[in-house]
């Protein structure tokens, strides 16, 4: 299959795009595969070029119940961030940084990561003094971080409210410069393309409807387009993961919550990187065709109808205005929502099971697109080795049965404060 | 707007409640005798349903009491809505 170039870029340009061809094949199911991947979102592809990139794991199949890129990785508002503190998070999350930054070169696909830098405002002495020792966490941990006093962030972000009247005022802020956002479809693309053009199958229309089971092992996935043998089944369904695992009797630490986010008209360039409000959960970028894209809160109850309801998009403008009170003047073009899976300590699992040959990538609350590469990286040595990576060690189911919780935000088993 | 009728309160949007989670999770009778399985079942485990869901919601702007609701979160429409111990599945 074709390399893409400039120079392939320029030869369709001059001969009417008439030469272009899929990007991925869409095969029948064979009979089996080594691996199974159950579902077709940022994870689950990523998991399957990863196997086949570093493992050599070809005889490999993604089953998606809908089509790729139908699910949260199309749905989220894109922001790539590595500003963690613990350390079962923080290795983790900058690992898969250190992959975005090099992700367009190796998938030969433009994700159109951005490193235009994630703003956290602080609005009181007592918050600066937490981004200070979050920053210097950071640092510690060989992470970028950089603390901006008002002035600061003036000069960056020149347009919020840092007016006497100012509901919050604005203190100061941590930066993340090497954060920002990166294109969501095209991360789904780009990780279909580059598995499929290692013998990756992607089945799409596919569902997972059952197993095949003998006694502790899973012999066989039942699907909407038949029955197809596996070795190993890899389990990456976000909001549906409950679902699925029900349906092998295991039950989990996760809720299912939904997200909502909201696009605006196109304006002029406006906001350079991606601002996060400290007096309320709010977060704003602009896409490149000009659309603010903001969100906030989940809506804090369980949730299945990938939509939300009207007492959070009041909240979240509510929030905006006091940030960008000009934000009033623009109209919202759009919002949607996204099933989340909301894990009881507000970090995700990438982990063995209690049964053997299945593997489980789940829980990944609000930040999961962030985590895609590093995801996809770590899950596929963990089903190829039987053993986690050293990124996803502290990520084990087990966690919540010793007590090693990765609580970041010391919140407690309470899924919707995470 | 998901609508909540509070048995002592009557319907009320619900942005005058907070929500409290699964309702039909148990705190073990016995914590002398509890094992650590009994208390990672309790405390960490969900059974996630898509579909009916039983759930406690606390009426904070109202009369502070706990309302037990049983809603289809698929679609968010309440089903039904009682004290604390009704047995909401079984009035179905
Ligand atoms: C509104 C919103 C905003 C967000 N913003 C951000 C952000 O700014 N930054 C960030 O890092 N993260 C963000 N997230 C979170 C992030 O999008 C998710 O954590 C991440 O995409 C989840 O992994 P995924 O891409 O594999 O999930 P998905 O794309 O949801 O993939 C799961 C797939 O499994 C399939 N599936 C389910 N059941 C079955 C079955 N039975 N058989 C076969 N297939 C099945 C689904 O159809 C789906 O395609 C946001 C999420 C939402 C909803
Ligand atoms: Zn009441």
């Amino acid at each position: 299959m074709a390399e893409y170039s400039v120079f392939s870029l320029i030869r369709e340009g001059l001969s009417g795009h008439k030469g272009w061809i899929r990007a991925w094949r869409d095969p029948e199911p064979k009979k089996s595969y080594d691996v199974i991947i159950i579902g077709g979102g940022g994870h689950g592809l990523a998991t399957a070029y990863y196997l086949a990139r570093n493992h050599g794991i070809t005889n490999v199949a993604v089953v998606e119940k809908g089509w790729i890129g139908g699910g949260n990785v199309g749905r989220n508002t894109t922001i790539v961030r590595s500003n963690y503190m613990l350390d079962g998070n923080a290795h983790f999350y900058e690992h898969s940084l250190k992959l975005w930054e090099g992700l367009s070169r190796d998938l030969n696909y433009n994700v159109m990561f951005s490193q235009r830098g994630v703003l956290n405002l602080g609005h009181c002495d007592g918050q600066m003094d937490a981004f200070a020792r979050r920053g210097n966490l950071m640092r510690l941990n060989g992470i970028d971080a950089e603390l901006l006093d008002r002035e600061g962030v003036r000069k960056l972000y020149p347009h919020l409210d840092y007016s006497k009247d100012a509901r919050w005022p604005i203190y100061g802020g941590l930066l993340q410069a090497r954060g920002g956002t990166a294109r969501h479809d095209a991360v789904a693309w780009g990780f279909a393309r580059g598995a499929d053009r290692r013998g990756v199958d992607i089945l799409q229309n596919c569902e997972v409807t059952g197993f095949e089971r003998d006694g502790d092992r899973i012999t066989g996935v039942k699907t909407s387009r038949g029955t197809i043998g596996c070795g190993r089944v890899g389990m990456a369904v976000a909001g549906n993961t409950s679902r699925v695992a029900a349906m092998l009797g295991l039950k989990l630490p996760i809720e299912s919550h939904v997200l909502q986010a909201f696009v605006s008209e196109p304006l002029k360039p406006l906001i350079d990187g991606v601002v996060t409000y400290g007096a309320g959960h709010f977060y704003i970028s602009q896409s490149d065709k000009g659309g603010l894209v903001l969100g906030g809160d989940i809506d804090f109850h369980n949730s299945y109808a990938q939509r939300g309801n009207l007492p959070v998009v009041e909240n979240v403008m509510a929030n905006g205005l006091a940030m960008m009170p000009y934000l009033s003047r623009v109209r919202i073009l759009r919002s949607w929502g996204g099933i989340m899976d909301m894990s009881m300590d507000g970090s995700p699992i990438i982990s063995k099971t209690p049964v053997d040959n299945l593997y489980l990538n789940a829980g990944w609350c609000y930040g999961g697109f962030k985590a895609t590469p590093g995801s996809g990286y770590a899950f596929a040595h963990t089903i190829a080795h039987d053993a986690p990576h050293e990124t996803n060690r502290e990520m084990g189911l087990e966690r919540f049965e010793t007590g090693y919780l990765l609580d970041e935000g010391g919140k407690g088993p309470t899924p919707k404060l995470h | 707007m998901i609508r909540i009728t509070c048995p002592h309160c009557g319907p009320r949007d619900q942005d005058e409640f907070s929500y409290a989670g699964d309702a039909t999770r148990t705190r073990p009778a016995d914590p002398a005798t509890a094992s650590a399985a009994d208390w990672h079942d309790y405390v960490y485990l969900r059974d996630n349903p898509a579909g009916p869901h039983l759930e406690f919601w606390h009426h904070i702007h109202g009369c502070r009491r706990y309302v037990k609701v049983l809603r289809d979160v698929t679609s968010h429409q309440v089903l039904a809505c009682g004290w604390p111990d009704a047995d909401l599945e079984a009035a179905q």
